[in-house]
């Protein structure tokens, strides 16, 4: 009894947390929410005229919303690289991030299933998917696996946060015995999501540019690298606006995470494209038209070097201290990780595994003004999502916001 | 090679799993008990897909970025809405009956673990829909696949002299979309002295055929015995049927195009938007599993002509073919034509090496 009373009054307390804020604040959200809304109005001629206001064809059937998906479950992922050391080695300095990232991994992972929603022809039919109402093809298809395996790491993100927080708001302190299975259960379930969603690509005989023993490693990779990148720049800007306190020892040690996660992504792309170049075959086509072009067909060149060229700069940048170690070069260093592996992992992977067809074809993908659209208002609700999480949690971590059971008694 | 192969075919050892192994004695008919032809006595349902579109869009609209569950929330409303349509008092029989109709759609079953009732039902229910919006009566066969029977396919690449027949054949008689010119047949033109070159072919002209100094070849779905298309779906809402057949619940699809991805032929293809067929060519001799008029946002392939193939026909496209280019038949039965070409040519199929299994097999004179 008394614990719902405390729910219902951490639910009040979280809205009028989240409804008062500085002008900064309100403006930030206003500006989200009229993104979203132009990603709704967008959606909207979508579902009317269907997919074909998108830049996909039959001959390359997935696109930007599938090439954001994958990107977003690698920044979901990562979320673990904070959980491991803070829950498990029981490292303190991660400590204060680790809500954040986790929040960050919510954010992320509702994202994805935004974005696969999005990608649907029949969201309407959805319900198919569901086990027991519908017919879910497990364990044939990878498909159902990512949907088991997204779900069940959403509920331990969700979870796990919210026992922590929930017991903190009362003034009290984590039982470790309650949360500690969980953060280690999350830590391998982080692994097996991105593991997962490497796997839909890589069992696909039908498509060399995927069907490559490195393509799961190389998620992982770039995954710890690109989200890590992400949860550092976007601590950076908590500690400027807000009071909650975060050490630069902090920063510093995930810095070291992403530089090695960065330095193992770039080693991993030397050897694919060694494999792919030394000795062409016809299964290195992909890779050809990925990297030069094929036909005169160009259109991914820009896209490619440019993510390249950031990715090799940023790991430099990031592989010697002095530099890590001055905050606005591992600002900058981290925004330019984070954009290549965007570029590496949508149009840099999903795009080529259709080019050329399976015969051949060499028909090119744009994708349209509607589906960019889309795209920037799902991530504009993610960063909408993610603001609440985090500005409730970090007022009940730094004690603002709390049970307030003396008054009542 | 072959002939090792079709012995164990025939004695149903194929390389494959076969996800339908819960067997054929539904059998043959149609509701009317005809077991070829159109029995006359059912009908499709195209604009009534049209109809539930229009529902799916509103509430989709709504359902932005929302999950599973809240689809199914969703649907429900859709439901409701029937329900309150067909108990308003206002409305007259024929709404309250279309109502009715797409209320049972909505919520039906995968065809694929439909009993024969439940197959003849929502084909009735179809037949009817379509009647109550356009007023004109379409066929809808749900014969399911006949035993002792497994379909193959030969392509003469001799004699095909790239007129592309068998595709518009193709097109009319599975009532394709017209606007985008959706094919499921593609004829690669090749250059003499160039082998099979794929990457120096042209699937897509426009001169006079046959031109100096090329050969030509088709492909289209080529009905492997071990799918990739079927494992990825994560609805089964694509199996292989017993008679060969790799086939598509259009209702039953959710439209995530995994199969197309992992489909290393080229076999499948999407409504991107709303399919459109002239009601004056929409071929009305229909299978629930074939040519029956699709809706937006679903997958589609060669089923063979299943409304042909399982009726004692031959596909359209080979029908279609002024050539003899094409071939098709019954594997299991010893005296057909395909089986004298797999036994008498030297045949060989695309891509063997990623274990598919193709049932569609090439040859030369």
């Amino acid at each position: 009894m008394r614990r719902i009373k405390v729910f219902g009054s951490l639910v009040k307390d979280s809205i009028d947390v989240i409804t008062h804020g500085s002008k900064k604040y309100h403006i930030w959200m206003a500006v989200l929410s009229f993104v979203m809304l132009v990603g709704m109005y967008c959606y909207s001629i979508q579902l009317d005229e269907g997919l074909s206001v998108t830049g996909m064809t039959d001959r390359v059937s997935w696109g930007l919303y599938i090439s954001n998906f994958t990107f977003l479950v690698g920044v979901a992922a990562a979320a673990v690289m904070l959980v491991m050391p803070t829950y498990v080695l029981k490292d303190v300095d991660f400590k204060q991030a680790v809500l954040i990232g986790e929040g960050l991994a919510v954010a992320a992972l509702l994202m994805c299933l935004a974005f696969v929603v999005a990608d649907m022809g029949g969201p309407s039919v959805l319900w198919h998917m569901i086990p027991g109402i519908g017919v879910f093809n497990f364990p044939n298809s990878m498909l159902t696996w990512d949907v088991l395996v997204l779900n069940g790491y959403l509920f331990l993100n969700i979870s796990i946060p919210f026992y922590i927080l929930f017991t903190r708001y009362q003034g009290k302190t984590p039982n470790p015995k309650i949360y500690v299975p969980g953060a280690l259960l999350s830590v391998f379930w982080a692994v097996g999501i991105h593991l997962v969603t490497a796997f839909l690509y890589q069992g696909l005989q039908a498509r060399p540019f995927w069907n490559n023993a490195l393509l799961g490693p190389r998620f992982l990779a770039s995954a710890f690298a690109a989200g890590p990148a992400l949860i550092i720049v976007v601590l950076a800007i908590i500690r400027t606006y807000t009071l909650f306190k975060i050490e630069d020892k902090t920063l510093k040690k995930l810095a070291m995470v992403v530089t090695v996660a960065a330095q193992i992504n770039l080693i991993m792309l030397i050897s694919e494209l060694f494999k792919e170049f030394y000795a062409p075959t016809h299964h290195s086509e992909s890779a050809y038209y990925l990297f030069f072009g094929l036909d005169g067909k160009t259109a991914l060149l820009p896209w490619i070097w440019t993510s390249i060229s950031m990715n090799v700069l940023a790991t430099v940048m990031l592989t010697f201290h002095k530099l890590r170690n001055n905050f606005r070069v591992l600002f900058f260093a981290c925004v330019m990780l984070f954009v290549a592996i965007w570029i590496e992992k949508g149009f840099g992977l999903i795009v080529p595994g259709f080019i050329p067809g399976p015969y051949g074809k060499i028909a090119e993908y744009t994708p349209t003004g509607i589906e960019i659209g889309v795209t920037i208002g799902i991530w504009a609700f993610g960063a909408f999502v993610f603001t609440m999480l985090a500005k409730t949690a970090i007022k009940i971590e730094t004690g603002v916001m709390q049970y307030k059971n003396k008054k009542s008694t | 090679m072959v002939t090792i192969i079709l012995g164990m075919s025939s004695n149903k050892k194929w390389f494959s799993l076969n996800l339908n192994s819960k067997k054929a004695e539904s059998e043959d008919t149609c509701g009317c008990g005809k077991t070829s032809g159109g029995c006359g006595s059912h009908k499709p349902a195209i604009g009534e897909e049209a109809k539930k579109d229009g529902f799916d869009q509103v509430f989709d609209v709504k359902m932005d970025r929302r999950t599973a569950f809240k689809q199914l929330t969703a649907s429900l409303a859709i439901g409701a809405g029937a329900i309150s349509t067909s108990c308003s008092v206002i409305s007259g029989d024929e709404t309250k009956e279309k109502a009715q109709i797409d209320w049972e759609e909505q919520f039906k079953g995968n065809y694929k673990l439909m009993t024969n009732e439940e197959k003849n039902g929502t084909v009735e229910r179809l037949v009817r829909s379509y009647q109550l919006r356009t007023g004109k009566t379409i066929s809808m066969s749900s014969k399911n696949a006949e035993k002792d029977v497994l379909f193959g396919y030969a392509f003469n690449i001799s004699k095909c002299q790239g007129y592309m027949d068998c595709v518009s054949a193709c097109v009319e008689e599975n009532n394709q979309d017209r606007n985008s010119q959706m094919e499921y047949i593609r004829i690669h033109e090749m250059k003499d002295g160039k082998g099979f070159n794929f990457n120096e072919a042209d699937d897509n002209y426009y001169h006079e055929v046959p031109a100096e100094g090329h050969f030509y070849m088709g492909t289209q779905c080529f009905h492997c015995d071990n799918p990739p298309c079927i494992e990825v779906c994560p609805v089964q809402a694509t199996w292989r049927e017993d008679d060969g057949l790799v086939v598509v619940d259009y209702d039953w699809c959710v439209g995530c195009r995994y199969c197309m991805a992992a489909c290393p032929y080229d076999g499948r293809r999407f409504n991107w938007s709303k399919p459109e067929v002239p009601e004056e060519e929409v071929n009305k001799n229909q299978h629930y599993l074939g040519n029956r008029l699709r809706k937006n946002g679903v997958v589609e392939k060669c089923t063979f002509c299943v409304q042909r193939s399982r009726a004692g026909k031959n596909p359209a496209c080979v029908e279609a073919c002024p050539t003899g280019a094409r071939i098709f038949g019954n594997l299991l039965d010893p005296d057909s034509t395909i089986r004298w070409v797999l036994e008498n040519k030297k045949v060989f199929r695309l891509k063997e090496d990623l274990g598919t299994e193709p049932k569609f097999w090439y040859f030369m004179d």
